[in-house]
């Protein structure tokens, strides 16, 4: 393959289709004839004209151009890139689940709604919770529907005042953003030196303006917050409400729940947890799950059983309303589902004691190379700091790209955002011992250049189609779409 | 029991037990309290094998009324449109669908060059100049475009016509609520937004107008005549739009639109009981620094090869944190992809044909089914492949009687407005055989 690869529109050539469409079985319509002029588009679009070949073969050669799951490790922290079960993509594809319309009569989607509701089932019961919504397309969304709703709860209590959401310094990014987009002001507590929550600072925080503190247990450097009971009760005393984010509940399936440790609501990201494909950035979906208490301010509609069956029920006179058209990602919710229905009950709780020892024995076998920041036992991620490497010239950036040329997708790096030169690695459940013996030999042969060779790590990756790119020039000129002319000259 | 998800063996445990140091893997969970350690086993079913599985979810398929054997004539925001074979076949390479957000744009240039062209082609099909990597559907870019709308001018006012789709004014009333927007609806007249009451509505402190076109009832609004209505106080002007339609219609861009969002889902997207689908967001160059979620631009590497990236990320969550005005995370890239691969099948001629067909089609239907005593058409206006009509009998009746005939039958528009009870939402796309069509006109005959 060449470093470079043709746009779909530089190979276009008038003439060539790739489409079939049915003929037209009706008396044709001249639009003219129908709509008013100005209404009608003169200037077609300039979609590529390619033959079928030419498309397959443009797109295969991009995927051969993109590294996945299938191709090798991926330890990206916080983002359980777990492996994504084949069966999943045929079961999603039957036509009962694929071809069907969110406003079908409730008698002709039987099916559908059943799988729905027995989800909102079992995703409470691995929570704690007592009522589920699937609605939410991802986690952010899930975040800021979960927020509305103690928005809600607090509004109808009269308890107008509490416009602020705690959130530590290690939380996603999202956290923050979602506190601020269901207009709260974010509010950040401080970690403690062991990495957690600091509980005294938490008491200065908190307060009567406090409507809820935000949560990943265990938190994103991969350690559990061991106080989170007194955290809830200082949260709770307060007047204030937990949030749980799902993002790592990776770690705790059919260990502990969020529900028992004290939270009031939790979302979940299927597409870590529940291995639905991360699809290059999305489709996602973020279901949310709550204690009594905020069950009247649930999104509507949720699945409900009753005499005729399964139904759409819209009832909740106190409801934030919908958040998300339709059903929510109901494909990512069957292969969600199909997954629970593969594993069940003991098989989830192996998922979470594996990718928990594998993380650990990484950590301990990484720690002679690596600064180790939290000297405890992790949950399913770890961090490392680079900061060894620093000092040697090398940063943890260019051992990332450095990994590159091993045929690995780097941990994630730079966050959270209290650890210096931070990798941050998920080994997952799915990984065999060899694959993590080998992602540490590599971490190891690293580590080793960066004391002798370290200008082999600063220019690296060596042996990919493109070598580093430069981010700043896209940033200051950017370059969006393709446009006649102006694409292999205006670089 | 045994996994085939779990390659863990025995004496893998062990050998990594003992490289801890410890005995057993419940001395990794000893920092969890005691009291919370959940005991006993979780209330979820027991595992199935594979052909277990395979069976089940085929029993539960089985349940649902597909569009292989039923002739539907449902649209309201989701459209069964024929999804070209190449669609899966490149959406099922797993270099694609396993991949993380391309953060390492090294090993991810395929998925980002895909990207770069969605982006190109969603600007060719809405006539805009910038567009995003893709947003979670249609109604929740609408929404977007309202904070947007809002960050740009300042003000909190958002005018959005009555005939936007019902469940995107929902979800746009509670971003808004959210955001601390004000939203006020613009009524329809003759199914189409009533001009004289949003002119009356627009003033200095309106942030935005939100207009739909083809609007929920099917109906073309005249964008040239609300342009001006949105700009005459710098608002900015927001037009959510089918894709299919720009086939055939003038894009929002040549009315000077600021935003146009949409969902690309009627592009080799599956309807599948309604998500995921793919939202679209474009807007003009002075708005991209505005626009939310992630965008894909062009660049070099070192030795002057063209690649993309992932570009303006100045804008997002992760960096912004709680000064960001969006909170979106994921895109819908994969099935941005599926658009991608379906826009590029149908290439610049084939567009233009399924549009022609799909208004061919649906006027056929129309006039068709005006001609029945017991049907009536809603409204008098232009239209694209969805159209309204007022039948002498309850919806839900007749819609009942339709799927005995293997017929599933329009949107119920009652559902949202007690004003149209009685009348029903069609859509009739190049799925719809004239056969199919005659079959509804004649079932409708029989029970009108």
């Amino acid at each position: 393959m060449s470093a470079e690869k043709e746009l779909i529109f530089e190979l276009s050539k008038p003439g060539r289709v790739a489409y079939s469409l049915p003929e037209n079985d009706v008396p044709d319509v001249d639009p003219k004839n129908l709509l008013p002029e100005g209404m009608i588009r003169e200037i077609p679009a300039e979609f590529p004209e390619v033959s079928e070949l030419d498309l397959i073969r443009h797109y295969t050669e991009l995927s051969r151009r993109n590294h996945g799951i299938d191709n090798g490790f991926y330890p990206l922290g916080s983002c359980t890139m777990k492996y994504n079960p084949k069966v999943h993509e045929d079961v999603v594809r039957y036509p009962g689940f694929a071809k069907i319309h969110p406003f079908q009569p409730g008698e002709t989607v039987q099916g559908a709604l059943q799988l729905m509701y027995e989800l909102q089932q079992d995703l409470a019961e691995i929570t704690g919770m007592d009522q589920v919504s699937l609605q939410p397309a991802a986690g952010a969304q899930g975040e800021w529907t979960g927020l509305m709703m103690i928005r809600a709860y607090h509004e109808s209590r009269g308890e107008t005042k509490r416009n602020k959401v705690i959130v530590p310094d290690s939380a996603h990014g999202t956290n923050p953003a979602s506190a601020t987009v269901a207009g709260f002001e974010a509010v950040t507590v401080t970690s403690n030196n062991e990495g957690l929550v600091s509980v005294a600072d938490l008491k200065k925080v908190v307060g009567e303006d406090t409507a809820a503190l935000m949560l990943t247990n265990p938190n994103t450097l991969g350690l559990f917050e061991r106080e989170i009971k007194e955290i809830a009760d200082i949260v709770h005393k307060a007047g204030g409400l937990l949030y749980y984010d799902g993002a790592n509940a990776n770690a705790i399936l059919g260990k502990t729940r969020p529900g028992d440790m004290g939270f009031d609501v939790v979302h979940l990201n299927l597409h870590k947890t529940f291995t639905t494909p991360h699809g290059g950035g999305g489709p996602g979906s973020g279901p949310v799950g709550v204690k009594d208490v905020l069950v009247p301010f649930l999104p509507v509609p949720v699945v409900s059983i009753g005499e005729e069956g399964y139904f759409l029920n819209y009832e909740g006179p106190q409801s934030i309303g919908r958040v998300k058209a339709f059903n929510g990602n109901f494909g990512m919710l069957v292969r969600a589902y199909a997954y629970i229905r593969t594993m069940g009950p003991d098989g989830l709780r192996q998922i979470s004691e594996n990718a928990v020892l594998n993380a650990n024995y990484m950590m301990k076998r990484l720690e002679k190379y690596f600064d180790v920041p939290f000297k405890q036992h992790c949950k399913h991620e770890f961090v490392l700091s680079g900061n060894r490497q620093k000092k040697q010239g090398v940063r943890t950036l260019d051992m990332a790209k450095r990994l590159l040329d091993f045929g690995v997708h780097p941990p994630t790096v730079y966050f959270p955002l209290i650890v210096e030169e931070c990798m941050m690695i998920e080994p997952t459940e799915t990984e065999s011992k060899e694959t993590l013996d080998q992602f540490i030999e590599v971490m190891g042969k690293i580590a080793k250049e960066a004391e002798e060779n370290p200008e082999v790590i600063q220019e690296a990756p060596h042996t990919t189609l493109v070598k580093r790119l430069d981010e700043v020039r896209a940033a200051r000129k950017p370059v969006l779409r393709w446009e006649k002319g102006n694409a292999l000259q205006d670089k | 029991m045994t996994y085939r998800y779990l390659p863990m063996t025995e004496q893998d445990r062990r050998e990594m037990l003992s490289v801890l140091g410890i005995e057993s893997v419940d001395e990794l969970f000893q920092d969890i309290p005691e009291g919370i350690r959940f005991q006993g086993s979780l209330a979820v079913p027991k595992p199935l094998s594979e052909p277990a599985l395979t069976k089940h979810m085929g029993r539960l398929a089985q349940k649902n009324a597909s569009f292989d054997q039923y002739a539907s004539f449902l649209g309201a925001g989701a459209y069964e449109h024929y999804v070209p074979s190449v669609v899966n076949h490149v959406i099922s390479r797993s270099e694609f669908y396993t991949a993380y957000t391309p953060y390492q744009p090294e090993i991810s240039q395929g998925e980002l060059q895909a990207i770069f062209e969605f982006q190109t082609m969603i600007c060719e099909l809405t006539g805009m100049e910038v567009a995003n990597s893709s947003m979670y559907d249609g109604p929740t870019a609408l929404a977007e475009a309202a904070g947007v709308a809002s960050s740009v001018s300042g003000k909190k006012k958002i005018l959005v016509s009555a005939a936007v789709h019902p469940e995107a004014r929902h979800i746009l009333a509670i971003q808004a609520k959210g955001l601390g927007l004000e939203v006020i609806e613009i009524p329809c007249r003759e199914g189409i937004t009533d001009l004289e009451r949003l002119q009356a509505a627009s003033d200095s402190d309106t942030a935005g107008v939100i207009v739909q076109s083809p609007n929920f009832y099917g109906n073309i609004e005249d964008l040239s005549l609300i342009e001006p209505i949105a700009h005459q106080h710098k608002g900015i002007f927001i037009v959510s739009a089918n894709p299919v339609s720009l086939g055939l219609l003038k894009p929002p861009g040549e009315f000077g639109a600021d935003i146009v969002v949409g969902d690309a889902q009627p592009f080799g997207i599956q309807v599948q009981f309604g998500g995921p689908h793919c939202g679209f967001f474009a807007v003009t160059r002075k708005l991209m620094r505005k626009v939310p979620g992630r965008i894909v631009g062009q660049t070099v590497d070192e030795e002057d090869v063209r690649g993309f990236v992932l570009t303006l990320q100045a804008r997002e969550q992760h960096i912004r944190r709680e000064k960001a005005t969006s909170n979106i995370c994921s895109n819908q890239a994969l099935n941005a992809l599926a658009a991608a691969v379906h826009m590029t099948a149908l290439g610049k001629e084939g567009l233009q044909k399924l549009a022609r067909l799909n208004f061919s089609k649906a006027h056929y239907a129309q006039e068709q089914l005006s001609r029945l005593p017991g049907v009536e058409p809603l409204f008098e206006q232009p239209f694209f492949n969805e159209f309204a009509v007022k039948l002498s009998k309850p919806v839900s009746e007749v819609n009942k009687a339709l799927i005995k005939q293997r017929i599933i039958g329009g949107y119920d528009l009652g559902r949202d407005d007690e004003a149209l009870i009685g009348s029903t939402l069609l859509a009739v796309t190049e799925m719809r055989t004239k056969e199919e069509i005659d079959e509804l006109v004649a079932e409708l005959e029989g029970l009108l």
